[in-house]
């Protein structure tokens, strides 16, 4: 019976719903309008749960399918379905809405229903660009997710939010609509909207390059990849901490899942001949950004920097592929690079989360997110402190956390192409930790710095079951992958054997 | 030789608009100032009938009257329905604003009817001769309407200053029209049109040279760069309720005039308008949005975004195809919905002795009005092109047109720019949502405003959530 029901649409538009009946409910009434956000959030995460339950991993196929033709003059079709790429995101997504509507509960005063409803909003939205199988779909769903951001940033963020929030509004704006034009040539080439469409239609080399870079010019800033990274760390710091949640979680995975579905298959050939360029980007993400987290002197930044060198590590496995295809011929070795990178991807999906969740606790209590201004955190609030070594280790990459599963991955499969590629990959293990611990040893360890870490109180139920749920999710994953990894072995397989037959 | 009377029937919209436009004008005259509304009922109602009149005549086939003078086509009724609509929400929202100012006089309403009328007149002109009786039409009620604050100077010199260069341009088409008349030796656009195509070497340079001077003419009148230069004052310097008027239903009548001429009648010299086409929206598209970067004044600001809009719309018109005519079409109708909305918003904010125009009085408006502020930025946001929003289908449509005609270039620059667009799109909400207000009164809206003017935004939700309807009844009467 479950498996009739249309799940995707459900996933998508009742979350949407639900903001908008939030939005009804009106500023005037702060309490019913949060119960409303918290229902409409848990009831969206346990629809898309039979998303995983009546998954078939044994197919590359999409599941779930629904289409009906949308704006059939241009033959658009409202078109939804999942593979082993998009599931796992997709109930990411479902999984930190809920967190977020948690965190959100006391902390927001001004203006409650609007914050919960741009969240919930924001939630059905970002489900869509997973879930969306034509290109106009997918591509309105991308732009649309700028609205509530920009709102959340905007409205609720820090002294310099306005400054931030254009940046990112106008940042991510300007990468995708090259897009639009890609996407409206491919269109004109194949003469249909479906992405699936675009997979198999025989393209120049000239042409897959151009597109190749209009895609990169979209996805990279989502990523953010370096050079285009420079506003994510303005966002984050900015932004509320539900808006650095939801940033750092769920709208950097766009980034890496549009070279998945777009950037990979339909430019094969270009992604070929151009991998150099990604993995040393990549490369230049992981190390020297690394670098610059390290003397980062707000813990935001410094998570932000982090974010960057983290996702670097996702674009290095997508692209090492290429080359280990090239040198051993081994679609295994290549399957791994494509996999770590997803996993890393979930896995940072929870730990930037997590760790954006502690900064927020720390500043609803102080006020502040300087390094300096904390202090031996740890006798005040010894609970708090527990949670946030974990998360940080987890982000250093800790054997038994997930952090560790997705980077030793794509670190072994780079291996195979080359090793100063790993050596250079492997260093983040080094650069991560000192800038995890040395934050940890600022923040949490040492003499209690000052009079108002005195007086901290330590985490409520509430901070406890928000940070838990992270916890078991991180552990969980970091030492049992294989749920995740067993959904999406036969797409990357696929995915594999699609991209290694020259299209031109 | 004998007379033979022309068919009379196809006429009946705009037989009736003239016929109760002239009623008006008597009636007013015997109303004293407290009986004003009766007026702006009659002028209502006038639109109203209109729009029956239109709808019960409906045109599925092209019929041409008037000895070759005038057409009845689906195309033309769909934007005549458009402008009846955009017209009465115009009097519908200056309403109050005339009355606050001592401006809500008959001669308002009764120069806004003979404007729809001369708007009626080049949606359906057949000749170069009814083409410029209604422009002239319109011109010369804009012309009075944005001097009917007698006594604001800026007001004057603005009418002026439109006066001045209307004229101008108006010069330039007859100029034109004069060339093509010699060259095809007629101003039938179907006569034209026919010796356009078999027009040989010395004849063809004749027709170019003539078609130089109409597109110079069409492009003041729309406000096209390097033509654009009234636009930004007479925006700004005419009473808010006069810009509504100015900024929305003339658009259509302004797409239809281009269908007329460059396609219909000039359709054979389509490679050499092409190109002129081409330089005005390079050079509207880019400057549009950047000049309106610097504007802080909202009207202003808005008559540059207009600017920028013109240039997408030409896009589609240059790309010389169906599609390319039926995605302009849909840009100009989605244009309007918003320019409507947009100065509706700016014409509610206004109370008596507060003109709301500039971007700071925007301050804050989500605190002060939630609903309003909300139903700004929607207008706002579709203007920028952000989807869900139906102006993201205009921009992506007319994209579309000139990919498919191998014009990657243009369409690349036009979303280079569109994002520059959204920069200052994006300031009015950043001033309505992350500010304080700085003014606490509270925000005056009668029901049938308030309803009236949701419903325009609402409908740019719904038309980006299901655009087919829209796309499709543009795409059927262009093809009818």
């Amino acid at each position: 019976m479950l498996s009739e029901l249309p799940l995707l649409s459900l996933v998508i538009w009742f979350p949407v719903l639900g903001g908008i009946a939030v939005l009804f409910v009106g500023d005037e009434n702060p309490g019913r309008a949060k119960a409303l956000a918290l229902t409409v959030a848990i009831l969206s995460f346990l629809i898309s749960i039979p998303l995983y339950t009546l998954f078939d991993p044994a197919t590359a196929a999409m599941q779930f399918q629904e289409s009906m033709p949308w704006i059939p003059m241009l033959d658009v079709n409202y078109h939804l379905g999942v593979d082993g790429f998009s599931m796992p995101l997709i109930l990411l997504t479902t999984f930190m809405t809920v967190l977020v509507v948690i965190a959100g509960w006391e902390v927001v005063q001004y203006r409650v229903a609007q914050y919960m409803a741009a969240f919930l909003i924001m939630e059905g939205l970002m489900v869509g660009v997973f879930a969306a199988l034509d290109a106009i779909l997918f591509y309105v769903f991308f732009e649309a997710m700028l609205i509530p951001m920009f709102l959340i940033i905007g409205i609720w963020g820090g002294p310099r939010r306005v400054y931030a929030t254009l940046k990112f509004f106008l940042y991510t704006f300007l990468g995708s609509v090259f897009m639009l034009v890609a996407l409206i040539y491919l269109y004109h080439q194949a003469g249909s909207f479906a992405i699936l469409d675009f997979h198999v239609l025989p393209l120049s080399l000239t042409e897959q390059v151009l597109i190749f870079f209009a895609f990169l010019l979209g996805f990279s800033v989502k990523v953010p990849m370096w050079p285009v990274h420079t506003w994510l760390p303005d966002a984050h710091v900015e932004a509320p901490t539900g808006g650095s949640v939801i940033l750092a979680a769920i709208t950097l995975k766009i980034g890496g899942y549009g070279f998945l579905r777009f950037a990979l298959p339909i430019t094969p050939d270009a992604s070929g001949m151009l991998d150099w360029f990604i993995i040393t980007l990549s490369l230049i993400a992981v190390v020297y950004i690394s670098l610059v987290a390290l003397i980062q002197q707000d813990m935001k930044k410094l998570i932000a920097y982090s974010s960057i060198a983290h996702m670097g590590f996702v674009t290095l496995g997508f692209f090492i592929a290429f080359s280990i295809y090239r040198q051993t011929g081994s679609l295994s070795g290549a399957a791994m690079g494509i996999q770590g990178g997803m996993v890393q991807m979930v896995s940072h999906g929870f730990i930037s989360g997590a760790l954006f969740l502690c900064v927020g606790v720390l500043y609803d209590r102080m006020h502040s997110r300087q390094i300096k201004d904390y202090g031996g955190v740890v006798n005040t609030m010894p609970v708090f402190a527990a949670f946030m070594v974990l998360f940080c280790m987890a982000n250093a990459g800790l054997p038994g956390t997930s952090g560790f599963v997705g980077e030793f991955m794509v670190i072994l499969s780079s291996f195979k192409a080359n090793f100063w590629i790993a050596f250079l990959a492997a260093t983040t293990l080094m650069l991560g930790a000192a800038y995890t611990l040395w934050l940890i040893k600022r923040v949490v360890f040492g003499e209690i710095g000052n009079s108002h870490v005195a007086e901290l109180q330590d985490i409520n139920t509430r901070e406890i079951i928000m940070l838990s749920l992270l916890a078991a999710a991180v552990l969980g994953l970091g030492v049992w992958p294989d749920p995740l990894t067993s959904v999406m072995h036969s797409t990357v397989d696929n995915l594999l054997q699609h991209i290694i037959v020259t299209k031109l | 030789m004998n007379f033979v009377p022309p068919d009379f029937m196809p006429l009946l919209p705009e037989l009736f608009v003239l016929t109760l436009t002239c009623f008006i004008l008597v009636v007013d005259v015997f109303l004293e100032e407290r009986q004003r509304h009766i007026t702006y009922g009659l002028a209502q109602l006038t639109l109203l009938g209109a729009a029956l009149l239109t709808l019960a005549t409906y045109a599925h086939a092209p019929t041409i009257t008037m000895f070759g003078h005038y057409v009845r086509d689906a195309m033309g009724d769909v934007l005549k329905l458009c402008i009846y609509l955009a017209t009465a929400a115009v009097f519908l929202y200056s309403r109050d604003y005339l009355r606050q100012r001592n401006l809500f006089k008959g001669e308002y309403y009764v120069l806004g009817l003979f404007g729809v009328l001369g708007m009626m007149v080049m949606v359906s002109a057949q000749s170069l001769l009814s083409v410029y009786l209604g422009l002239e039409l319109l011109s010369l009620s804009l012309y009075a309407l944005v001097a009917i604050d007698r006594d604001s100077p800026v007001a004057s010199e603005a009418a002026m200053k439109y006066f001045v260069l209307g004229s101008i341009a108006s010069g330039m088409l007859l100029y034109g029209i004069s060339m093509i008349y010699g060259a095809t030796g007629s101003i039938d656009l179907q006569v034209i049109a026919e010796a356009a195509v078999a027009a040989p070497g010395m004849e063809n340079l004749v027709l170019v040279f003539g078609l130089v001077f109409l597109v110079v003419g069409l492009a003041f009148k729309l406000g096209a760069v390097p033509f654009h230069m009234w636009v930004p004052d007479v925006y700004q310097g005419a009473p808010t309720s006069v810009t509504l008027y100015i900024g929305s239903a003339p658009k259509l009548a302004a797409f239809a005039l281009l269908m007329r001429i460059l396609v219909e009648g000039l359709g054979a010299l389509q490679a050499d308008w092409q190109q002129m086409l081409i330089i005005l929206v390079v050079l509207s598209v880019g400057l549009g949005n950047l000049v309106a970067i610097a504007q802080t004044n909202i009207k202003r600001m808005l008559a540059y975004s207009t600017i920028s809009h013109v240039g997408f719309l030409l896009m589609g018109i240059l790309a010389g195809t169906p599609e390319g005519y039926a995605a302009a079409m849909f840009y100009t109708i989605v244009y309007v919905l918003m320019a409507v909305g947009a100065f509706g918003v700016v014409i509610v904010l206004s109370r008596s002795g507060f003109e709301a125009e500039n971007i700071d009085d925007f301050k804050g408006l989500n605190d002060r009005s939630p609903w309003l502020a909300f139903l700004m930025m929607v207008i706002m946001m579709s203007m920028a092109g952000v989807p869900f929003l139906v102006g993201f289908y205009a921009k992506w449509v007319v994209l579309q047109a000139i990919v498919n005609i191998g014009l990657v270039w243009l369409a690349i620059l036009g979303v280079v720019f569109s994002v520059i667009g959204a920069f200052y799109y994006l300031r009015v909400v950043r001033c309505m949502y992350f500010e304080q207000p700085e003014q606490n009164e509270p925000i005056q809206m009668r029901l049938d405003t308030e309803i009236v003017i949701s419903a325009n935004g609402l409908l740019l939700v719904a038309l980006g959530l299901y655009p087919t309807a829209l796309m499709t009844w543009c795409a059927v009467a262009l093809a009818g």
